[in-house]
């Protein structure tokens, strides 16, 4: 009797302070959101996304950054996705187990914990200066693609992982080549889990900023990107550009950045987690 | 009596275990050859041999040889792809594709590069028929796989090998997972498949064993213990192993 008291006491306890860390946790962040609003809400307008950066506070927009952000993310995705996928694949569906590829596995570890300076040192040193890229948005879409491929390689291996091996072993027997395979029950299944890893590849390139900053994105642009090869801003680029300037107009407007950084990303993570629903519900809900 | 597969000497070892030992035997063509025996005894091992589904497993490696219709199934002429449409397999638990009813039957057609929408139907259909599922998904072919019943989804991946018009099928306990009423059903349609192909069946069940198959093989740790006439395997067993079996003594 008393041991059950006993217990269910120690369970109450876990319960409320699992509860407190869930609250802290969120307060912070409702601290940080409401501030940001209170700081930038009254600075954002159409104005604010039609015009680019200026000396002027109020006249300030951020247009040269989100369009930058934009295009930055869409390449990024476009380089990191076949290339993280088709690392998946070979992984999942042809990787014997030997030395060269358990040291590869194991270093795809390792890079998803590196931190992003470190990319943005590579990017430098690798696409602005040895491949003669300069401060491009492709050199950028590189190093940002470089620096969530690992994420984009977990990810779909797992989703590879999760289809069940009686569903492969069904189209290899009725003929099928390992090709076949990989494209009408691999990919077609493992498409959910996939979008789940470019998801979190999204959210995580579109707040870099380190990178950014380390390859040389130039913090004051007055114009749109033209091609693969023109300098360009990005929005989390222009936030530490202006928080970084002592004016408290400059001040709000990067607060009313941070709120469509925010925007952004809330609605990239919304679109994405609502198509992979839907296809989760169409192919994958069968499977367990 | 012509032999669909004349095996000799095979071996089958995974890493260091020796699933398969030494196992020699003639199947006939179109009848339905049993293999019965305990847990663990390389069942399935053997037959995934025989249409180089062993091949897929990293760790296994195969000695002897396999004959088909008197082609060596290992020869590098012959390919495993070609292999596996004319020697269908149907495994244990029922492994509809997360597709539709008609894109499962479909399937094997279409990686042929079938694209035909008539001949499609057609092959469906006819397939479903022989499977004897025809009745009961006629309305629904556009309904996923998933919605059948196990006893029906075991008889869509029937259907799904017979599609590809397979000269062998290789059923691996196909009734495991299926009730008496499910089981039945499939019985009497591999009995009338037994005409048209050759069937090899692996099964716990001695008395589907003794009411379905004309030959029977008795596996036990890896060996081919007995192999005969069902009636003779059944009534005389020459070896006692093979009569205890029978008996239930174990297994
Ligand atoms: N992929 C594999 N890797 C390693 N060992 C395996 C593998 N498949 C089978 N074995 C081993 O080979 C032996 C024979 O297995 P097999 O599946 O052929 O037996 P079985 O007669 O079909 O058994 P059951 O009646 O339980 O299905 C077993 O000892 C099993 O553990
Ligand atoms: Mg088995």
């Amino acid at each position: 009797m008393a041991r059950t008291v006993h217990r269910k006491s120690a369970e109450s306890v876990f319960f409320l302070s699992a509860l407190l860390a869930l609250s802290v946790a969120l307060l912070m962040l409702a601290v940080l959101v409401v501030e940001v609003f209170v700081d930038g809400f009254s600075q954002l307008d159409w104005q604010f996304l039609t015009h680019f950066p200026s000396r002027n506070p109020e006249d300030a927009g951020i247009l040269s950054a989100w369009v930058g952000s934009v295009y930055l993310i869409t390449l990024t995705v476009a380089f990191a996705v076949p290339l993280g996928v088709a690392a998946a694949i070979y992984f999942e569906e042809y990787a014997r187990k030997n030395w060269f590829n358990t040291l590869m596995e194991m270093n795809i570890g390792t890079l998803a914990g590196v931190p992003s300076i470190i990319y943005g040192l590579l990017g430098l040193g690798l696409f602005v200066r040895t491949l003669n890229m300069g401060r491009s948005l492709l050199a950028g879409a590189l190093t940002m693609a470089l620096l969530v491929l690992p994420i984009i390689i977990i990810t779909a291996r797992e989703a590879i992982r999760a289809i069940p091996s009686s569903v492969q072993d069904a189209a290899f027997a009725l003929g099928a080549t390992r090709s076949q395979v990989i494209r009408t029950i691999i990919l077609p299944l493992s498409f959910p889990g996939i979008l789940t890893g470019i998801i979190l590849a999204l959210s995580r390139a579109i707040g870099e900023t380190a990178p950014l900053i380390a390859i040389g994105a130039l913090t004051y642009i007055a114009f749109l990107p033209d091609g693969l090869s023109s300098p360009f801003t990005a929005l989390p680029i222009q936030i530490f550009n202006w928080v970084s300037r002592p004016q408290a107009g400059f001040h709000s407007n990067a607060a009313a950045a941070i709120i469509v950084l925010l925007t952004i990303t809330l609605l990239l993570n919304a679109f994405a987690i609502l198509l992979r629903n839907y296809f989760y519900r169409r192919i994958h809900a069968h499977l367990s | 009596m012509s032999n669909a597969f004349e095996i000799k000497n095979l071996n089958i070892y995974y890493n260091g275990l020796h699933a398969v030992k030494n196992v020699s035997i003639d199947i006939p063509h179109t009848l339905i050859t049993a293999i019965i025996g305990a847990s663990g005894c390389g069942k399935s091992s053997f037959l995934r041999a025989m249409n180089r589904m062993n091949d897929l497993i990293p760790n296994s490696r195969r000695t002897g040889e396999i004959l088909f219709h008197g082609v060596d199934i290992h020869q590098p002429m012959m390919s495993e792809v070609t292999l596996r449409r004319r020697i269908g397999m149907v495994f244990q638990k029922p492994n509809p594709f997360p597709f539709s009813i008609f894109d499962n039957v479909a399937y094997g057609l279409r990686i042929q590069g079938m694209r035909d929408k008539a001949t499609l139907d057609q092959r469906v259909e006819e397939s479903l028929r022989r499977a004897a599922l025809w009745p009961e998904v006629k309305d629904r072919l556009k309904q996923s796989a998933f919605a059948l019943s196990g006893g029906q989804q075991q008889r869509l991946c029937i259907a799904r090998t017979l599609a590809v018009d397979p000269e062998v099928l290789l059923l691996d306990e196909p009734c495991a997972s299926l009730d008496p009423t499910g089981t039945a059903r499939i019985e009497e349609l591999l009995q009338k498949l037994e005409k048209e192909i050759t069937i090899i069946i692996v099964t716990h069940n001695m008395q589907q064993a003794k009411r379905l198959s004309d030959t029977v093989g008795f596996f036990h740790l890896g060996e081919l213990v007995e192999f005969g006439r069902t009636e003779e395997m059944f009534e005389h067993p020459r070896i006692q192993l093979t009569r205890d079996y029978i008996m239930g003594h174990f297994g």
